[in-house]
């Protein structure tokens, strides 16, 4: 009776076992997305700080990019950004000194809201960010409202500043941008050589090689990427800076051509796989007909493959888009909207890298470090889903 | 053109790609292992960092990686195949096995800086582990744990059915069967799956970033909750933020080729299994 019961457990703990992978997506959907949407609840401006102008100015609202474009000095009157037709000035909080001595501003600074007031009263066009502990009793003034951080203007937004103050851009336009660049050309890099491989190793060589060349291909995919990305800093960046003439080596076409041969493991065994199971009866029919080998492969294997050849590429680029390390290595990280492959770029995981570990935990550029996750994590379970349909379709 | 030249042609140039593919390979391991050759030494191998890791050995950052790819497995081998055993052996084709199925495919796609996010959220942070061994070692067992759910899985399947039917026409109950029949035979293939998944873990960086791996450290760890140095993480560190890149490269070499001895090391141990129970 009591074996019985103990042989229940044991299976009720295998099935709770099989659980585990499912119920780890749904705790890293939870997690990742918890964090990642909290990032659309917070204003860009720092904590402490607020926008000030004279009560008299007609502007209630101002999103974080327009903010950021008004002290970059883009704009010189109010009516461009929806107020009246006045031309704008801008008060920068640390200039305060310059125009009030220490004994107006007080010696614990308690009368800086009344400087500002003042300032203000003076200058009824400016506008000023100053920390929110002045807003007291002496202070008069209009505190205008920043609208918090909008799904599109992240989605559009060219400026990635998360830690500029006191107003942080998080537009994540060039990583996407870079991202789909750099696994863009790795594809484009290795697919010729993956399929090129693929069919030599399935159709042409003779089975005595296969042997050894299966393992090695193996091997190349088993190599960790963080001593690919050590190789291209050591080897493919100075030989790219070599050749175009640049001043850093460190480029998109660096980052395409690690992921490039990171990838061909991946293109190379889908793509035999898939060309391993066109059955023999239909080479033997084109062969018959009087086909010779490459018409065959050409016009009847490849054809066939077809579905697999596309399952290869996906999952390529799947593993482009994902790898870290590597990219992070050797592709500059800088983020700007590259215009060539010969420029430096920064991808979604390689930002996460470089950046999360000085991120303060849980704020604003925190969050919007777990939102690339969840975009990469989107990205991964589409790749994954189309694969799955494809595979079951076939079947 | 003749079709029969258009074909030679055609085959030499995939033979030339072909050749290219491992010539680049044998590039890579190459280069590593003559720059890396130059300074591995007992001393490299059993030494802490010294002058600003520029000289000395690696020896803090070997055993950390050895913590990792022991706690990581202590974790995932023993879900993974009990996983594996309910999927195939209990588990009847249906709507729960896809989706257990799709969801492990799933699992094993997820790129893996995305394992280091939800490892520092839920690991790090949530459950209060810190920075430490268990907090990488967990977030890199759920990294590998596809590996060997789908290893072990295979492993299983290729053991007939006869010996199973055999055990059952003595009396042995399902429990018994797989553990003393089905286990024992696909032992060697499973042994398989969590050698591959240690190679896997031990050349792991993303997920470890904010986990588990310290920049540098002085001593070695004592608890499952202190930090841990990692090759592949000490190998990052050489070669980009170092103090002095430059003077630091032969050991950068070295931790380079040392990580991956131990990748190379265990993809010959899993064929040499593999071989022998052919």
């Amino acid at each position: 009776m009591i074996k019985k019961y103990f042989e229940k457990l044991q299976i009720a703990l295998l099935a709770i076992s099989s659980m585990i992978t499912t119920v780890t997506i749904f705790l890293i959907v939870i997690f990742l997305f918890s964090y990642g949407i909290k990032f659309f609840t917070n204003s860009s401006i720092e904590k402490g700080y607020d926008i000030v102008v004279h009560e008299s100015n007609p502007i209630q609202k101002l999103s974080p990019v327009i903010l950021q474009q008004i002290f970059d000095q883009e704009y010189t009157f109010w009516h461009e950004v929806g107020g009246n037709q006045d031309s704008l000035e801008i008060l920068h909080f640390e200039d305060l000194p310059n125009y009030y001595t220490e004994e107006q501003m007080g010696a614990e600074f308690e009368l800086v809201g009344a400087c500002i007031t003042d300032y203000l009263s003076k200058h009824p066009n400016a506008i000023t960010i100053i920390p929110s502990i002045n807003i007291n009793s002496s202070f008069k003034g209009k505190i205008v409202e920043v609208a918090s951080i909008k799904f599109a203007d992240v989605f559009t937004t060219q400026k990635w500043f998360p830690t500029s103050k006191p107003i942080a851009l998080f537009g994540i336009l060039p990583m996407i941008i870079g991202t789909l660049l750099v696994s863009f050309g790795a594809i484009v890099l290795a697919l010729p050589f993956g399929i090129a491989c693929a069919i030599y190793m399935a159709e042409i060589m003779k089975s005595k090689w296969r042997k050894y060349l299966k393992p090695t291909i193996e091997l190349l995919a088993g190599i960790p990427s963080v001593v690919y990305g050590f190789f291209g800093l050591v080897v493919i960046v100075p030989i790219i800076k070599n050749v175009f003439q640049l001043e850093v080596g460190e480029t998109a076409l660096a980052g395409s051509i690690i992921l490039a041969i990171m990838a061909l493991p991946t293109i190379i065994t889908i793509t035999e796989d898939a060309i391993q199971n066109v059955p023999n009866s239909v080479r033997e029919a084109s062969l018959s007909l009087g086909a010779s080998k490459w018409q065959t492969i050409l016009y009847v294997v490849l054809p066939f493959a077809k579905n697999g050849i596309i399952t290869a590429t996906v999952l390529g680029i799947g593993r482009a888009i994902g790898e870290t390390m590597a990219v992070l290595m050797v592709t500059g990280n800088s983020a700007i909207i590259p215009n060539s492959f010969l420029q430096p770029v920064r991808t979604i995981p390689a930002t996460i890298a470089a950046e999360l570990g000085e991120a303060p935990f849980g704020g604003t550029h925190f969050q919007a470090l777990f939102t690339l996750g969840c975009i990469l994590f989107l990205f991964s379970m589409g790749i994954n889903l189309y694969v799955n349909y494809t595979s079951r379709s076939k079947n | 053109m003749n079709k029969y030249i258009i074909e030679k042609i055609v085959f030499w140039v995939f033979r030339l790609m072909t050749l290219l593919v491992v010539g680049i390979l044998v590039w890579i391991l190459g280069f590593i292992a003559y720059h890396g050759i130059q300074v591995l030494s007992w001393d490299f191998l059993t030494k802490m960092p010294e002058e600003g890791m520029t000289k000395g050995g690696i020896f803090p950052a070997i055993v950390g990686t050895v913590c990792l790819m022991v706690g990581s497995m202590i974790f995932a081998f023993p879900i993974g195949v009990m996983s594996a055993i309910y999927l195939n052996e209990f588990l009847g084709e249906g709507k729960i096995k896809s989706l257990i199925n799709l969801m492990t495919d799933n699992l094993a796609g997820i790129p893996s800086i995305v394992f280091g996010l939800f490892g520092m959220a839920l690991f790090v942070n949530k459950l209060h582990f810190g920075d430490s061994i268990v907090a990488g070692s967990l977030t890199l067992g759920l990294l590998v744990l596809p590996i060997i759910i789908r290893t072990t899985e295979t492993a299983l399947k290729s053991i007939d059915d006869t010996y199973r039917h055999a055990s059952y026409a003595l009396g042995a109950s399902k429990l018994y069967t797989i553990k003393n029949v089905v286990l024992p035979m696909a032992m060697p293939n499973v042994i398989t799956g969590l050698i591959l998944g240690m190679g896997r873990v031990s050349g792991e960086t993303a997920p470890i970033l904010f986990t588990a791996a310290a920049y540098f450290l002085p001593q070695l760890p004592d608890s499952i909750y202190d930090q841990v140095m990692a090759l592949p993480y000490h190998l990052y560190v050489l070669a980009t933020s170092g103090t002095d890149i430059e003077t630091a490269r032969p050991m950068a070499y070295g931790t380079a080729l040392v990580l991956i001895l131990f990748v190379l090391f265990c993809n010959l141990a899993a064929n040499f299994i593999r071989s022998i129970k052919n």
